[in-house]
């Protein structure tokens, strides 16, 4: 075909989609029940189920594993544990997967040592899960049991400095000024000591590895419940000297991980030895018991000191930090430096301490870090602004860092003044009295409360695969994971905006190693990092189109260079003159090419990491009520304003912010694992007792965009979402119970008997 | 969960007989606890006598004025029946305070009657629980126990009864029918969950064998003056902290009868007829309800002071008799507190 369309397409910007409320293309399939999870995958030959057992004790020594009893079972296959593990990878580096902190990593089944109660000790393989459940629960082991250590708050004398050795690890600010003579001479100050339990990140899906044994020498495809299969593909490689076509890893969906998924669990570690040693496909799934014996938010004892002078200015800023770690890894997270980077002060200190317990590895958990600190910090902000006379919200206004006081680096952006502004105004604080017990709704007692949150915009290195098929249909992939944040979607979005493609004409695919290597999907950069490789490998495509285009006879586009194109609902045109157009099916056709592909990376800028402090920030404002006489708190209203950058889908970020809205008023209100330090052992180990809130606990939330644009941060301009939602919210909840009742609760959760 | 044999009954006493001719036998309600158990390797019953076809799901009314609950009609048809929501709305939204729609659903009255504790030590096998494994030692006395009571407490189990359903059983003065192998008897509300005292294994009075086939409630329902008070950790599907089911005929200001009972507080559903006596004839006041619950909660016994541990129920439950006294004489507020309505919505 020569005959090129000279007219320009009417324009109706089918393939405008990035910045638009487009909902999820996997919403159908997971509504339904199409969408396939870890222990849901069928298997080419006849499936094994294992079962773990999971240690009483929190720490001893197996003395004897009375295996033979059971094994005499008809139906059960084998038993797995210490005594018969295969000998695997000896140095710890191969245990060490991508979000693993310093230390050694817990290898399962690879000693006699107990480390911590649930720890797993042993694995039941038989024909039927229901066999491999009874035969666990019959196969007797004997212990030398030793006395354990799991209590914080008595540990507090052996407590060390935080060290280095987790990627990302930022140590406290060093301090400035003086800080203890600042405090003392300053006219108003406030201390306090802050104080939260273990939390269980408790995703639905439960943790499970599902792998087919394909029969062609070690060739596996593993179906596991992670957050990054690539992380667990090169785990399972390093110790089980796998290459990667033996060990596929494949995680289409998965059903919430809220960063339990980060690390790669022992369940993928117990599934894939088995196969290996059985030569046969198994299927491993936790028991939601067993899903409190990894990583949690660790209990963590905080303290703050500040101080203002008459006009409210801060003078003296010192936040302390101190939690548990496991006797085998350093787990870090970002506690105290938040406070350094949204509240400039002459004099600071800050601290950060860990102290080793008989418990698992805390891991990170949903704002990781900020989370804490912030409810710690932002209680404080609002304490010391009543204490210094000034309103909770003109306080943070007037002591707004407009550049990074701790490494004085200016923000790539920054628009939290306009969040704390349009916050305020939709919430109408304007009206509050600042009185504490001073409103009231019939015999309840009404608080407002405000609280500011901060996250990194960080990006990784992230590589996606784009192929334009003859039809005019094109696929990208990248191994990245979706734990139900949108990356389907936003991709979708991403690769159909760049190629200027209706939605319809774009699939996305994630979740299996044979695709270009991506993160972990944490830290709120998956949007930003996976995004940006997207981009680029449809622009990749892009480029060979125009290419292609300009082969034509009469081709309107040539010498148009790819920069000065536009795709737009099917055409390339050139931005001068849009009628100068190609239609891309045609360029397809007279090619005569059965299809286009392209790699794409992207990762982050060193050069501008160097030069410039790159945050999301947020204001919560809420409403509580108060039954003084019961101790009840209903949240009644929250408005979460967020600037995090570009929004490439404001319905599906809406809906990470509510969740962690959520999230927040949970943190506030009902989590807690409770730990019992004589056993060793967490004790409400299930949803039943495990409390997050139910429907009836959430009322109306306000999600406000104030969107930056932001070239430095990101390539694509966007930082991310995933976790700054509930920053600021337990905060927010905790000085509106404050401003309500005068009663400032520093331990959470805020459960009914603190204000008894 | 080991393997079993399972038999459907069809009339009561088969039920029985199937039952008493099998060792390791249990009967089986709507499974939603007891399979949780079996689950949890707790309870590992070698034969089910499934109760699922017995004509026993009817709710019907007697002679003398009372209302006979079906041992297996469901919680949601009981609480959802026109004369239940008439004559005992108390009864009603009791079990609706309870569990889940789900739930609600398939638990039959016999099963939540005979529904065990929550304590958590009670569902995990690796820690010493008497209730579960005589003489093996409390972990709640001084573990994390939130869940567990103040008032009846031994030194041998601390934990309670968790059924909101049972609190207003209780209240209501219900009487437990029961066939066993020795036939038909009647037990008193009061009578029929026990104390643990020195057998915390021991959750009823229920003999060998015996299947609750019926609840009969008396004829006064209190439906002018009632309340249920169910304070929890979230607004639903959590058991209570402390709640407390009231039944109160007044005359102007004056109680003339009163009933009450607390759940969340003990291994029963926990009535002090002292303190009801407290109120009857009298004139209904705040004063008086603080008398009345500081009676209740005179030998109450905490056992640890800080959230993760007890005591905070003693005055919770102080606060909530108080205050469900007063929704019940002014009938102005019935709701629960848990679940927050918005005075402009
Ligand atoms: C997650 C969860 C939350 C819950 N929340 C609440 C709550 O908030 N409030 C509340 O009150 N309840 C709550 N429940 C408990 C629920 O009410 C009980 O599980 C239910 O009532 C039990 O009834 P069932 O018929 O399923 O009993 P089953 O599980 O079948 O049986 C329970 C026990 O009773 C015995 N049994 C059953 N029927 C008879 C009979 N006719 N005669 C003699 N023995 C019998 C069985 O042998 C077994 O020992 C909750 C349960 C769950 C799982
Ligand atoms: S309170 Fe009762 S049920 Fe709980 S651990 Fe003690 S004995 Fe067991």
């Amino acid at each position: 075909m020569s005959q090129t369309i000279a007219t320009p397409p009417t324009v109706r910007l089918d393939s405008d989609v990035l910045g638009k409320p487009i909902s999820r293309t996997d919403g159908p399939a997971k509504v339904s029940g199409a969408a396939k999870y870890a222990a849901e995958f069928g298997v080419t030959g006849p499936l094994w189920y294992g079962y773990i057992v999971s240690s009483p004790i929190a720490k001893g020594k197996i003395t004897k594993i009375h295996a033979d009893e059971v094994l005499a079972i008809p139906g059960v296959q084998h038993i797995f544990s210490h005594e018969n593990v295969p000998s695997l990878a000896w140095f710890d580096r191969n245990y060490k997967d991508d979000v693993a902190p310093g230390g050694s990593p817990f290898r399962p089944l690879h000693e006699p040592e107990i480390l911590f109660s649930l720890q797993p000790v042993a694995l039941v393989v038989a024909d039927t899960f229901e066999l491999a459940r009874y035969a666990a629960s019959v196969l007797r082991i004997e212990y030398d049991v030793e006395k354990h250590n799991t209590d914080l708050e008595a540990s507090i004398g052996e407590a060390y400095d935080a060290p280095r050795g987790k990627t990302g690890f930022m140590p406290p600010p060093k301090p400035k000024g003086d800080m203890d003579k600042a405090y003392q001479e300053a006219p108003h100050k406030i201390a306090g000591e802050y104080i939260h339990r273990a939390q269980h990140q408790n995703p639905m899906e439960m943790f499970a590895t599902t792998v087919d044994w394909l029969g062609d020498g070690k060739k596996m495809k593993i179906y596991d419940k992670t957050q990054g299969a690539p992380n667990v593909q090169q785990y399972l490689m390093k110790i089980f000297s796998l290459s990667t076509d033996e060990a596929r890893v494949i995680s289409k969906f998965t059903g919430g991980g809220f960063g339990s998924g980060l690390r790669p669990q022992y369940q993928v570690f117990l599934a894939v030895m088995a196969a290996l040693e059985l030569k046969h496909s198994i299927r491993v799934v936790m028991t939601r018991t067993q899903m409190f014996s990894f990583g949690h938010r660790p209990h963590t004892l905080q303290k703050l000191r500040l101080a203002t002078d008459d006009l409210g200015q801060i003078q003296a800023l010192e936040h302390k930090a101190l939690h548990e770690t496991s006797q085998f890894e350093n787990y870090t997270e970002t506690i105290v430096n938040w406070a350094g980077v949204l509240y400039p002060s002459p004099n600071t200190n800050f601290d950060y301490q860990l102290a080793k317990l008989d418990v698992y590895s805390p891991l990170d958990m949903r704002a990781p870090g900020a989370a804490t600190g912030s409810f710690a910090l932002e209680s404080a902000i609002d304490e010391m602004a009543y204490a210094a006379n000034v309103d909770p919200l003109d306080f943070r206004l007037r002591n707004y860092s407009y550049e990074d006081p701790i490494e004085n680096k200016p923000f790539t952006s920054k628009r939290l003044d306009d969040c704390l502004h349009e916050g305020a105004a939709r919430f109408g604080w304007d009206q509050r009295n600042p009185e504490p017990r001073s409103m009231r709704d019939g015999n309840q007692l009404v608080g407002w409360g405000v609280a500011a949150g901060c996250w990194d915009a960080s990006m990784q290195k992230a590589a996606a695969k784009a192929v334009l098929s003859a039809d005019g249909h094109l696929t990208v992939s990248s191994a990245t994971n979706d734990q139900g944040a949108g990356t389907y979607v936003i991709m979708t979005q991403m690769a159909a905006q760049t190629l200027g493609l209706p939605m319809k004409q774009v699939t996305f695919n994630l979740g299996d190693t044979n695709m270009p290597a991506a993160p972990v999907q944490g830290g709120s950069w998956t949007a930003n990092s996976v995004g940006a490789a997207v981009k680029d490998a449809c622009q990749g495509i892009g480029k060979k189109l125009l290419k292609l285009a300009q082969k034509m006879d009469n081709s309107p586009l040539a010498g148009v260079d790819f920069e000065d194109a536009q795709f737009v609902d099917g055409y390339i045109r050139a931005n001068e003159d849009i009628t100068r157009s190609v239609a891309i099916a045609d360029i397809l056709a007279a090619s005569g090419e059965e299809k286009i592909e392209a790699d794409g990376k992207a990762g982050p800028n060193p050069i501008n990491m160097l030069k410039y402090s790159m945050h999301s920030h947020n204001a919560v404002f809420v409403e509580v009520k108060v039954d003084e006489d019961l101790g009840t708190i209903h949240v009644t209203r929250v408005v979460n304003a967020v600037a995090a950058g570009r929004i490439m889908n404001p319905k599906t970020a809406r809906s990470q912010v509510l969740g962690g809205t959520v999230w927040g008023l949970s943190m506030a209100l009902m989590e807690e694992t409770y730990l019992n330090n004589e056993l060793g052992r967490f004790m409400n180990h299930n949803y039943a007792e495990y409390h997050i809130p139910v429907n009836a606990d959430i009322h109306k939330i306000d999600v406000i965009f104030v969107e930056e644009q932001d070239d430095i941060a990101s390539p694509i301009g966007v930082k991310g979402v995933g976790e700054i939602g509930m920053l600021g919210v337990a905060a927010a909840i905790a000085n509106a119970v404050y401003h309500a009742t005068g009663k400032r609760v520093r331990e959470l959760p805020l459960t009914s008997d603190k204000l008894l | 969960m080991n393997s079993f044999t399972l038999t459907q009954a069809t009339a009561t006493d088969e039920a029985v007989r199937d039952l008493t001719s099998h060792d390791g036998a249990a009967y089986l309600g709507g499974g939603t606890n007891l399979v949780d158990l079996m689950k949890y390797n707790l309870e590992r019953p070698t034969h089910l006598t499934s109760l699922g076809l017995l004509p026993l799901t009817d709710i019907t009314s007697l002679p003398d004025g009372g209302l006979r609950l079906g041992a297996l009609a469901t919680n949601a048809d009981t609480a959802w029946h026109p004369e239940v929501e008439k004559r005992y709305p108390l009864l009603s939204q009791t079990i609706l305070a309870g569990a889940t729609p789900q739930l609600r659903n398939v638990a039959t009255n016999g099963g939540n009657l005979n529904q065990r504790t929550r304590c958590y030590y009670f569902y995990d096998l690796a820690t010493p629980c008497n209730k579960r494994e005589p003489g093996s030692g409390c972990s709640a006395l001084t573990g994390p126990n939130r869940v567990c009571g103040v008032l009846g407490t031994s030194e041998s189990c601390i934990a309670t009864h968790p059924s909101d359903m049972c609190v207003a059983l209780a209240a209501l003065e219900a009487v437990v029918r029961v066939q066993g192998p020795d036939g038909e008897r009647t037990i008193k509300f009061e009578d029929y969950h026990r104390l643990p005292g020195d057998h915390p294994e021991k959750d009823n009075t229920l003999k060998p064998g015996e299947l609750v086939t019926a609840i009969d409630l008396p004829e006064e329902g209190y439906a002018d003056h009632f309340t249920y008070l169910k304070l929890r950790d979230r607004s639903s599907y959590a058991f209570a902290l402390v709640s407390v089911a009231v039944g109160l005929k007044m005359n102007g200001n004056t109680i003339e009868k009163a009933r009450f009972a607390l759940g969340g507080v003990a291994h029963k559903p926990w009535r002090d007829q002292e303190a009801e006596k407290m109120l009857e004839g009298q004139t209904a006041s705040p004063d008086l309800f603080r008398q009345v619950a500081a009676k209740v909660f005179a030998e109450a016994k905490g056992y640890g002071e800080d959230s993760l541990h007890n005591s905070f129920k003693i005055e919770l439950g102080k606060r909530a008799i108080v205050r469900a006294l007063k929704q019940a004489t002014e009938m102005s507020q019935v709701v629960n507190p848990n679940v927050f309505l918005n005075s402009n919505p």
